[in-house]
This record gives structure tokens, C-alpha cells and sequence, in this order.
């Protein structure tokens, strides 16, 4: 399998403070790969330096080998990475096609045309994709007045939107209940399995990280402790002190969900 | 308060009001100011109009038909102001259009009536542009021009011995005419005269003690002040303050005007020679029957204002009376060299350039009562100080 | 060195009643985030009552109580204030307050006059203070000196006051957050009554402090509101020790620039504030706004849909009924529909990038004065025909909205708006100073359209073509895949950024193109009036733009049209009245508390209630 995304050294500092020290990794084509650690392990830092809302102090994130360090969003976007948020980022004004259509409005390059209805632009396209996450029957209704459950399947058909390589999904289950959780990721799972889509995703829940991921990373402390599958990272004795031996670090909610 | 009631209201007003202009027959001239926005100009200028409509509708009013005014507040825009001089002529059937005290309003109402080919007196509008630079065949202006009055006051200068003068004047076309034109009438009279320093506060945002202490920093001899209503009045108060005045001239446009005189009170600058209006030292004669007739109408002392209301009716009275029709072809060849009898006594618009002949008074300020008012005053006739002909002629476009 | 010392004395007394005014603003908008353009006013109230009392009062004792009772009674005048007007609408929109408060202005300068007359009032001197000591030489007025002793004591009872007292920590944290200051259990209501009396009264005791250094004018409410924005904004919002520097600083800057550049003082402040913008965007001490302060607070704003069938036949029913008004109507009422048209072409261009950008601009009569400007400038130097002059004024307006927009779209919220404010002041003062070239406030006259349009009739139907063009094309433009993307720029700058949409460049794109259509909509005005003035440039003119944005509608696409003709025709009547002012701020005040989501929106929602309009449908 190809490296898709290769992330050496990466490290961020806030004003001394070092939330990412050293960090490198790979994401091989086709795989499922998540990203977990307790609370303020520097998750959210890493996946924000990925995609480019925040700017590494040293290291070098490469995308099927170009570098892509410091690049902005959009641009990591253009080149094939989507992204869902651990809180939503929808467009509240738009319906649920709508927010779709825009996405793949800017993919096909067409954010500047003054003349078109926008409404009416790869209307079918955006039902496909919601179909395929079951919200074929929702489309026409406010994104505003969304369950939450069902924002982050909207979400899902966003990132899908301009036939991402990379997924990078950030808590994608995150305050769902645990059988909506199972079935999101399911779906995650199955849509990413056709279309050979790689995934990058951080979770509290351990079912559904070890349910879906063929590969789990451990972040404690802003340093990578332990990357392989995951029997091996249950096996691997600096996770088990993480999150067993310290206990303080890693509470029974989050393991637990 | 209930909006669907106060529209209502409103409404019912409006139609009261275009109701009562209907039903009877007289001759109505549309009448734009800024009422509200200028309150404190504006509202003596009304009474003077409505003083001589009274008088000139007891007499039997024009052509035997009853003189009347239609007012209308522009809110100080000039295209409000266009607007409204449309409706009057095209839909209230005003025969002509006076009014403003703004220049700007007036410009614009002045560009209106030349190219919709009605009449306009500009009243009060300062600017000398309306009747030279920009002036047109269907514009007449009454008022004194700025020129003028920065003439009448240079003349003054002149006789005495300071040379270094300094001059403060609201940052606005009105201010910038009234400094340059003293400037030149006074350079002309004296050559060797300087002009230290020249400051330029914003209208009505003076900031007056640092104004104060620019000028006294200059040391001029002598000051040519040409800021009014608030910003005179912290301008004197800060120049009292720190002695800015003593022994310094100074030269004042309007400021003897007891729209400006008045509200300052005690604290009157003596000594200051300006232009103004002193009512209250009128001989007998028509200029005192106006002063005694607008106080028992009123209530009220007059302001410069009144008087220019006043005038206007009347100007507008002889102008329809002489035309003997209110068609605007007849009355324009009637304006041309028309002769009023006002408080000022003859006046007449001058074929030239449409300005009027109204002059000015000229004097010193000194304080009785605890108030100040003008001594050793003279009535002035504008044309001595006038530019010649042929430069007023090489002003005006080609007609 | 004496004149100078004295110069920095005379900025800091300047300071001391512009800090009291700035200082009470600030904190309202800290606290209720109400934009109280009404603020000028209480000021006034302050000068007026204070000087009332003083002429009762004897004494010192009478002086300084009358300034203190002065500042009382304008609080209370800001509790009824609060009370009656903007407590019913709190939970409209963002913003939506200002046009309350623009209401309460017209409301209270007819009061003014109708209780004090028109007259200028000079203020009476303090007893005891009248002289002068001379410190090196210069003299420098005792009453300065006593402003200046004050203006710390004020600075430390305020600061006293929000970080000793209960109160005072009530009014920090609302500053920080409000919902958790609501969730809490403190009574909302009465925080903010407190806070309105407050800031009120620090504006009555400006008011009534400067007398002896001025005095009492209707002008005033007006003249000293622009300075007392730009010393908050410059602060920073909501922070008082900002206000006070920003207070110092502008007062100083002002003194210094009248000794040495005389005629800067139109413009001074606002390069202060636009430097200090582009340097630090949330003022000296300001810190960043938290989201949602872009008129989107409230009720999420529905889906938009083009008109439906029922639509577009009632739009095509105007028209039509518009284009043969010259068969039916009289030429007064040509006249004023295409004031009303050229008005509403105006006020849709703000509403784009008001609404569907969330972008509030204090200052787009810069692009409409601007074009209209650019349209006579070609007409007067250059003798360009009309034709060609008209198409100048919508690419005139667009350059200066490119060039103004790089500067500003860096900021958002309240900064953006200050920032756009303080540009258009700029340009006013550019077309204002530069008497050459463009007449100054004399204007630019006799810029009359061709022969072919002279007549009013042809005028009218050219201005309804092209205004009316100009209003579907915005329209139009709200629902094509740009208007979608400005849309989503103000949704969620992340999402957007996170699916390709560079946010900067589509909200600089949108401010131009607004920028043009108000340029349109000027080169239809000026060849209307057949002259132009700065007038048109004026923060009022941005004002009333914004006021019938909000009053239509903000969160409608309708809005600005519907309310811009409602505006304009309601002023025409109400004119003709003595006190027009009065009648119209209540109408103003009466329409934000009856449709607090402006006409549009409450007509939608009662149409819904009533069944007339389905639900999340109807025309909008």
C-alpha cells in the first residue's frame, strides 16, 4: 500500500508551552487509522496542523509526497483531504443539499459565477451522496433544525464532496449515543471501503476505535507512545501505563463512553 | 405610541394641509428651508415672511389674489431639497421657488431652476458662486454677498496700522470664501500687509482653547474671525479666557448678527468691528417700522433673519406686480432691474448678475445692559465694494 | 516649552468630557452590545439640563451640584430610555437596537427645541474658576486645570465601582459573557437598566461639565457622536481605560493638529483610527470579539428560495404598474419613485453585504457619494457625454470598494464597521477639503443627463430600468454560487475555509461588488438632481441606509427594498408637519417594537400565523 500522507517531526508550541513534540507517521492508502490519547494529549493540535488552520513551529507534513507544511485549508482541500470537525461547521441558512451543493460548487471551481442558480447545481450529485449517508429523504429541510446525529451524517456527505484520498475526521462521533456512534462509523467505514478512501480520525469512544481502525496511534503528552494495530497497541506497556497504570490521565468516561 | 395611529394621523395632516391649499386662489410661491436642522436661523426667517404676507395681503395681497407661502423642510439635503422644489412646481402649482440658508442647498435648487426653467430667490445662501461662477438666468440672490461684507470689514482694516493679521474661519466653502476674499480686498488696500497664520476649524466641532493658542502663538497684530453660532461663542469665551484679544483688533463676519451676538451674552467681545444688524439704534423710518411691527407681531427682537424674510416677500410682492402675470417668461424680464422697497430702503436686483443691492451694516461691539450690541454702526451700500462689470461679466457662463 | 506644556494641558481638559461621553458608551456596549448612536443626545440633555439648573442653583455649591444632578436626571432619561424602547426588542437581531436608538435621537432633538428653543445657549462660567495662572509664561484657564484634576477621580470611581462592587463584577463578567452571566440567576434585565443609567449619566456629566468651556446647542448631539465613536473604537470596545487614553490621545493629537496643520481637523481622528485599526484591530485594549455579533444573533435565517410563481407575478404586477405611472401618475410622482428606486438600489447594495455576507458597514455612502462623484468629476473636467459619465460612477465606486476592502475585510464585527466609518470619513473630507477640483461643499452643479433623458418621464423610466435592474441583479446574485459562497462565508468562516473557499477574497469580492451597485445607484442620483455635494458622502447617509436595512429586515431578502420605499415615503409625508422629527423617531421606535425582525420578516411571520404564507416558504 502507497503513503498517502507522511508526517515527520511535527511539533507545535504555544508560547513555550509544547502541545506536539516529535510526531511522525504514516497513512497508507485505503487504511483506517485513528488517533487517540486522553484529554489535551495534543489530538486536536496535530489534526489542525494537518489540514493547515495552524502552522507547525518545526516538521513537515507531505501529501502523496509534496509538501503541503503551512499550506492553507483550502489548499490542503483542493489536493484531495476533506475534513469533518468535532463541532460542526455547517451552514445554518442553507438546506441540507444546499450544503452539499456548495461543496461541490467550490470543487468544481465555480464560487466565483455571478450567474447561475446556485440551488440548482449538481442538485443530483448532492442527493447521491446524501443518499448514500441516509439523508436522501431529509434534503430540502433547514440545516438549522438538524439532530445533531444527523448533522454529522451531513458532514460525512460534505467531506465526500470533492472525491477526497484523505479523510481526517476529528471526534466524528463525538456526543452521539453509542449506538448511533457504532452505526456512523459503520457507514464511515463501508463508504471509505468502496471508494478506497483513507481515514485519519481521533475518538473517545474505544468500541469504536477498535471496532473500525486497522491501525491506532497513541498521542499522551503531545508525543507519539505507541503506533500498529490494535493488538499491538493494547499490548504495548507505555499505553497500558497511560491508561491504566496512571489512571488520573485517562478516565473511565472516556474509555468507556 | 401606535404607528398604524400615528401614520394615520400623519396621513389625515398631510391631506388637511394640501386640502387647504387647494380651495382657495392665490398665488403661491414654494418656500424650502431647513427648518429643524437650522431651528435657530430658520424660524425668525419664517416669521419675517409671514409678517409681510400679512401686511401685503391686507393691502390686497398681488394681481388681487391673496400672496401665500408654502413652507417645506429640506432637512438640510440639497437633493432633498430638489426634490421638494420638483414637487412644488409640478404639483402644489407654486409659482416660483425661494428659500435656503445653506449654500449648498441652494446651489442645487439654483442648477434645478435653470434646467427646469423656473424661478429662484435664493434668500439667504452666502455664496457668491450661485449668482457669479455658477450663476444662471433663472437664479436671483437677495442677500449680501460674502464678498461683500469680508470688503466692507477689509476697508476697515485698512485705515489702521497692523500688518500681521491671522484668520480663523469654520473649515467649509463659506469660511474659505469669506478669508480669501478679505485677503484680497485687503492686500489691495494695503499691500504690505501679511497673513501670519490661518486657522481652520471644523464647523461646529471647534476645538476653541488650542485654536486660541495657535493664534496667540503667531502674535498677530490684528484677527479676521469668520466663525459662528457655537464655535463663536467658545471661540470668544476661550479668547476672553486668555486674553487673546487684548489689544488686537478684530474683524468679524456676522458676527454683530443678533443670531450670533445675542447668545453670547455679557461676554460680547467689545470693540470687535463686524458686520451685523443693529436693530435695537434704528432711526425712524422704515427700517424701525419693520423692528416695531415684527415685535408686536412676535414678541419677539428681530434677527437678521427676520429682516431677510421679510425682504424676500416683499421682493417677491414687487416682482409679481411689476410682471403683472405669474408666467416665468414675465416675470424673469421683470426681475431684471427690479426695485424693492424694503427696511434698507430701495433695493435692486441687478440686471448684471441678479445679485440684490442689499448692503450692510457695518460697527463696532460694545456692551449695554450687560449685552452686546453695535456702536458707531453705518448702513453700507454693497456696489462700491463690488468687483467691476467686466469681471463679474468674464464670471458668469456664457447664457 | 511653556506653549507646549499649555497645549498638553488643553488636550487633556478636552479629554476630561470626551472621556466622560466615551467612557459611558463604552460600557452600554460592553455590557447590552446595544451600538447606542443615541448617545450624542444624552449628552446634549446633559448640557441643557445642567445649564437649567445652574441658571436656579447659586454658587459653587449650585455649579457642582447642577453638573452632578444634570448627570442623575440624564440617567434616569436613560432608564425610561431602555425601559420603554430597547428592553422589547432584546432578543432581536444584533445591531437591530441601533435604529431604536436612531429613533430616540429624532426623538429627543425635537424635545430639545420644543422645551429650550432654537437658540445657541452660552454656558455660564464656574464660580471661583474664571481666571487664568500663567505656568511659563502661557495662560492656561483654571476651569482647565479643574477638568483635568477631575477626570482621574472619575477614572478611579469607575474603576472603583467595576472591580469593587457587586455590580461591577456583574458588569465584567456580562462583558465576557453574557449567557453565563444569564445562566447564573442574575436578573438580565435589570443589569442592563443599570448599566443604561450608568453610561447615561457619565454622558449627562460631559455634557453638563463642558459648559463653561461652551454651552448649549441642538447641533450637539450630532457633532460630538462621530469622536466619541472613534475614542471607544480606538480603545477598544467595552474597555474604559482604553476610552481614556483613546480619550487623551485624540485630544492631544487634536491640539497639536491645530497648531501645526490647521486644516487637518476634519480628518485627524479618523487617520488615528484608521492606523491604529490596521495595526491593532481591536483597538488598544480591546480584545476580540467573540462570534456572533454580526447580526446573526436571534433566530437562525431561513433557507433562501428564488421568487415562486405568486412572487414573480406580484413583482412583475409592480413593474408594470410602476412603468405606465407616467399614463396615470402625476411628474411629482415620477419624481419621487425615482428617488425611492434610486434609494432602495442603495440600501440592497448595503443589505448584501449586510445580510448575506454579515458584513456591517458604517460607511457605504462612500461608494454611492463616490460614484455619484466620479459621474460629475467626468462631466464637469472632461465634458464626457452622460452616457459614458453614468457607466464611470458603478466602476468608479467599484475601485474604491477594492481598494477600501483590502483594508477593511481583515476585520470583522464592530471593527469592520468603524473601520469602513472611518474611510468614508476620508473620502468625505478628501471631496470636502479639496475645494478645487471638486467645489468642496459647494458641490459639482449643473450635471444634467443627456437630452434623450432630460425629460422627467424619460428620466424616470431609464432610473426604474436600471434601478430596478440593478435591484434583481443583487437579487439575482444572492442566489447564484457567489452569493451561496458569501452566504457560507458568514455561516462558518471554518467550514468554508475547510472546503476550498478563500473567505478573505469572497468577502472582498462582495464588498466591491456592492460597492459598484451603490456607485449605480449614485450615478442615477446625480444625474436626477443634476448636482452633487458632499452631503452625500456624509455618515448620515450610510446611517439612513443602514436603518432601513434593519427595518425591513435584516434576515429578508426584501428587507432593504421594502423598507427604503417605506423610509422615503414616510418622510416625504412627514415633512410637510412642523415636528416631522418627533412623529418619525416614533414611528421609527414604534415599527422596531411592533416588527422587531423588521417589516419583512414580522409581515412573513404573521402571514404564517394567518395561514396566508406557507411555512419556510412565501416571499422573501
Amino acid at each position: 500500500m502507497s503513503v498517502i500522507l507522511k508526517v515527520e517531526h511535527l511539533a507545535k508550541s504555544f508560547g513555550g508551552v509544547k502541545a506536539v513534540t516529535d510526531v511522525s507517521f504514516e497513512v497508507r492508502a485505503g487504511e483506517l487509522k485513528a488517533l487517540i490519547g486522553p484529554n489535551g494529549a495534543g489530538k486536536s493540535t496535530c489534526f489542525n496542523m494537518l489540514m493547515g488552520q495552524l502552522k507547525p513551529s518545526s516538521g513537515r507534513v507531505s501529501l502523496d509526497g509534496q509538501d503541503i507544511t503551512g499550506h492553507s485549508p483550502r489548499d490542503v482541500w483542493r489536493r484531495g483531504v476533506g475534513r469533518t470537525f468535532q463541532i460542526t461547521g455547517t451552514y445554518q441558512s442553507m438546506t441540507v443539499a444546499e450544503n452539499v451543493q456548495m461543496a461541490l460548487i467550490s470543487h468544481h471551481r465555480k464560487i466565483y459565477s455571478f450567474l447561475p442558480r446556485a440551488h440548482r447545481m449538481y442538485r443530483e450529485e448532492a442527493l447521491a451522496l446524501l443518499a448514500l449517508v441516509g439523508m436522501a429523504d431529509q434534503a430540502n429541510r433547514a440545516c438549522a433544525i438538524l439532530a445533531y446525529g444527523d448533522l454529522k451524517r451531513l458532514e460525512l456527505a460534505i467531506a465526500l464532496a470533492h472525491e477526497p484520498r484523505l479523510l481526517l475526521m476529528d471526534e466524528p462521533t463525538a456526543g452521539m449515543a453509542p449506538r448511533e456512534r457504532i452505526s456512523l462509523m459503520q457507514l464511515t467505514a463501508d463508504i471509505v471501503a468502496e471508494r478506497g478512501i483513507s481515514v485519519l480520525f481521533t475518538e473517545h469512544d474505544m468500541d469504536v476505535v477498535f471496532a473500525h481502525s486497522h491501525h491506532i496511534m497513541v498521542l499522551n503528552r503531545g508525543e507519539l507512545i505507541a503506533d500498529g494495530t490494535a493488538a499491538q497497541v493494547r499490548a504495548n506497556a507505555r499505553v497500558q501505563e497511560v491508561y491504566l497504570g496512571g489512571g488520573t490521565l485517562f478516565s473511565p468516561e472516556d474509555a468507556h463512553g | 405610541m401606535n404607528p398604524i395611529r400615528t401614520l394615520a394621523a400623519a396621513a389625515a395632516a398631510v391631506l388637511a394641509l394640501s386640502g387647504t391649499g387647494l380651495a382657495q386662489d392665490t398665488i403661491k410661491i414654494g418656500e424650502i428651508n431647513h427648518y429643524k436642522r437650522m431651528a435657530a436661523f430658520a424660524e425668525p426667517y419664517r416669521k419675517g415672511i409671514e409678517l409681510a404676507l400679512e401686511q401685503i395681503n391686507a393691502d390686497g395681497g398681488v394681481l388681487g389674489k391673496p400672496l401665500e407661502f408654502v413652507f417645506r423642510d429640506d432637512d438640510g439635503q440639497p437633493g432633498d431639497a430638489v426634490r421638494i422644489a420638483d414637487e412644488l412646481m409640478t404639483r402644489d402649482g407654486t409659482v416660483m421657488v425661494t428659500g435656503s440658508i445653506l449654500s449648498n442647498v441652494g446651489l442645487a435648487i439654483s442648477s434645478l431652476a435653470a434646467q427646469k426653467g423656473f424661478i429662484y430667490l435664493a434668500a439667504e445662501p452666502l455664496a457668491d458662486s450661485l449668482v457669479w461662477k455658477a450663476g444662471n438666468p433663472y437664479t436671483f440672490r437677495l442677500r449680501t454677498s460674502t464678498w461683500v461684507q469680508a470688503a466692507m470689514l477689509a476697508e476697515e482694516a485698512a485705515k489702521t496700522d497692523a500688518v500681521r493679521y491671522a484668520t480663523i474661519a469654520p473649515n467649509y466653502a463659506y469660511g474659505t470664501d469669506a478669508v480669501e476674499a478679505f485677503k484680497a480686498a485687503l492686500k489691495k488696500l494695503k499691500p504690505e500687509v501679511e497673513f501670519v497664520t490661518e486657522q481652520w476649524p471644523a464647523l461646529f466641532k471647534i476645538d476653541a482653547g488650542a485654536e486660541v493658542q495657535a493664534l496667540e502663538s503667531s502674535k498677530p497684530d490684528a484677527i479676521f474671525n469668520v466663525t459662528f453660532g457655537s464655535d463663536l461663542a467658545k471661540f470668544v469665551r476661550e479668547g476672553n479666557t486668555r486674553g487673546l484679544f487684548d489689544g488686537r483688533q478684530v474683524y468679524g463676519m456676522l458676527t454683530g448678527e443678533p443670531e450670533y451676538l445675542d447668545p453670547l451674552g455679557d461676554e460680547a467681545p467689545e470693540g470687535w468691528i463686524v458686520t451685523g444688524y443693529p436693530w435695537y439704534d434704528l432711526p425712524d423710518g422704515p427700517g424701525k417700522e419693520f423692528v416695531d411691527a415684527y415685535q408686536a407681531e412676535t414678541g419677539e427682537t428681530p434677527k437678521i433673519g427676520s429682516l431677510v424674510g421679510y425682504m424676500t416677500a416683499q421682493s417677491i410682492a414687487a416682482l409679481i406686480t411689476k410682471a403683472g402675470s405669474t408666467e416665468t417668461d414675465a416675470m424673469l424680464a421683470a426681475f431684471e432691474d427690479l426695485k424693492v422697497e424694503t427696511p434698507l430702503g430701495e433695493i435692486t436686483y441687478r440686471g448684471l448678475d441678479h445679485q440684490s443691492t442689499m448692503g450692510a451694516y457695518v460697527g463696532r461691539i460694545a456692551l449695554e445692559d450687560d449685552r452686546g450690541v453695535m456702536v458707531d454702526w453705518d448702513y453700507r451700500s454693497p456696489e462700491p465694494y463690488m468687483p467691476s462689470d467686466e469681471d463679474i461679466t468674464a464670471m458668469r457662463p456664457a447664457e | 516649552m511653556g506653549l507646549l506644556i499649555a497645549q498638553l494641558l488643553t488636550g487633556l481638559a478636552n479629554a476630561a468630557a470626551l472621556f466622560l461621553v466615551a467612557s459611558g458608551l463604552s460600557l452600554i456596549f460592553g455590557v447590552t452590545r446595544i451600538v447606542n448612536f443615541a448617545h450624542g443626545s444624552f449628552y446634549m440633555l446633559g448640557a441643557y439640563i445642567g445649564l437649567t439648573l445652574m441658571n436656579i442653583l447659586p454658587g459653587h455649591v449650585g455649579f457642582w451640584g447642577s453638573i452632578l444632578l444634570a448627570g442623575i436626571a440624564v440617567g434616569l432619561i436613560g432608564v425610561v430610555v431602555e425601559i420603554l424602547v430597547l428592553r422589547p426588542i432584546y432578543r432581536a437581531p444584533e445591531l437591530f437596537q441601533l435604529v431604536a436608538t436612531f429613533g430616540v435621537i429624532l426623538v429627543i432633538q425635537d424635545l430639545t427645541l420644543m422645551t429650550w428653543g432654537a437658540e445657541d445657549q452660552l454656558g455660564p462660567r464656574a464660580p471661583g474658576l474664571r481666571g487664568v495662572i500663567r505656568i511659563l509664561g502661557e495662560p492656561v484657564p483654571l476651569y482647565d486645570l479643574a477638568l483635568i484634576g477631575i477626570t482621574p477621580f472619575v477614572l478611579f470611581g469607575l474603576w472603583w465601582l467595576i472591580t469593587k462592587t457587586r455590580l461591577g463584577v456583574l458588569v465584567r463578567a456580562a462583558t465576557q459573557d453574557r449567557e453565563m452571566v444569564g445562566a447564573l440567576g442574575v436578573n438580565q434585565s435589570w443589569l442592563f437598566t443599570g448599566v443604561f443609567f450608568l453610561g447615561s449619566a457619565l454622558a449627562g456629566l460631559g455634557g453638563a461639565i463642558q459648559l463653561p468651556k461652551g454651552g448649549a446647542d441642538l447641533l450637539m448631539d450630532f457633532n460630538i457622536i462621530a469622536a466619541v465613536f472613534v475614542v471607544v473604537v480606538i480603545g477598544g470596545m467595552g474597555s474604559l481605560p482604553g476610552a481614556f487614553i483613546a480619550s487623551v490621545l485624540i485630544s492631544v493629537l487634536n491640539v497639536f493638529g491645530v497648531a501645526y496643520l490647521p486644516s487637518s481637523t476634519l480628518v485627524l481622528m479618523f487617520v488615528v483610527m484608521a492606523i491604529v485599526l490596521t495595526v491593532r484591530p481591536f483597538g488598544l485594549l480591546g480584545r476580540e470579539e467573540v462570534a456572533g455579533e454580526h447580526g446573526q444573533v436571534g433566530e437562525p435565517e431561513r433557507p433562501i428560495r428564488p421568487f415562486g410563481l405568486t412572487g414573480r407575478l406580484i413583482f412583475g404586477a409592480i413593474v408594470l404598474a410602476l412603468a405606465l405611472l407616467p399614463l396615470y401618475g402625476s411628474p411629482f410622482a415620477q419624481v419621487l419613485i425615482t428617488d425611492i428606486v434610486i434609494f432602495c438600489l442603495f440600501a440592497a447594495s448595503l443589505q448584501f453585504i449586510l445580510a448575506s455576507g454579515g458584513l456591517v458597514s458604517f460607511g457605504h455612502a462612500m461608494f454611492f457619494g463616490g460614484g455619484a462623484y466620479v459621474s460629475a468629476l467626468a462631466v464637469t473636467y472632461a465634458d464626457t457625454p452622460m452616457e459614458l459619465a453614468f457607466l464611470l460612477a458603478p466602476l468608479g465606486a467599484g475601485l474604491i470598494a477594492i481598494l477600501v476592502g483590502w483594508f477593511c475585510i481583515r476585520l470583522s464585527g464592530v471593527y469592520f464597521a468603524m473601520l469602513t466609518l472611518a474611510f468614508s470619513q476620508l473620502i468625505w473630507s478628501l471631496v470636502f477639503q479639496w475645494g478645487e477640483v471638486t467645489g468642496g461643499d459647494d458641490g459639482l452643479v449643473n450635471i444634467w443627463p443627456a437630452a434623450w433623458l432630460s425629460d422627467t418621464t424619460a428620466y424616470y423610466l431609464f432610473t426604474l430600468l436600471v434601478g430596478l435592474g440593478g435591484i434583481v441583479f443583487l437579487r439575482h446574485v444572492i442566489h447564484s454560487p457567489f452569493g451561496y459562497a458569501l452566504r457560507a462565508t458568514r455561516d462558518s468562516a471554518r467550514q468554508a475555509e475547510a472546503t476550498g473557499i478563500d473567505v478573505r477574497r469572497v468577502q472582498w469580492v462582495a464588498f466591491a461588488f456592492a460597492g459598484m451597485m451603490a456607485g449605480l445607484a449614485g450615478g442615477l442620483f446625480v444625474f436626477s438632481k443634476g448636482s452633487i455635494f458632499p452631503n452625500e458622502l456624509e455618515i448620515a447617509k450610510s446611517f439612513d441606509a443602514l436603518i432601513v436595512v434593519f427595518l425591513g429586515g435584516v434576515k429578508t431578502l426584501s428587507g432593504a427594498v421594502v423598507g427604503g420605499a417605506f423610509f422615503e415615503s414616510v418622510k416625504d409625508w412627514l415633512t410637510r408637519l412642523e415636528y416631522w422629527r418627533l412623529v418619525l423617531g416614533l414611528v421609527i421606535i414604534g415599527v422596531v417594537i411592533v416588527a422587531p425582525e423588521g417589516i419583512v420578516g414580522t409581515a412573513r411571520r404573521v402571514g404564517e400565523r394567518l395561514g396566508l404564507v406557507k411555512e419556510g416558504e412565501g416571499t422573501r
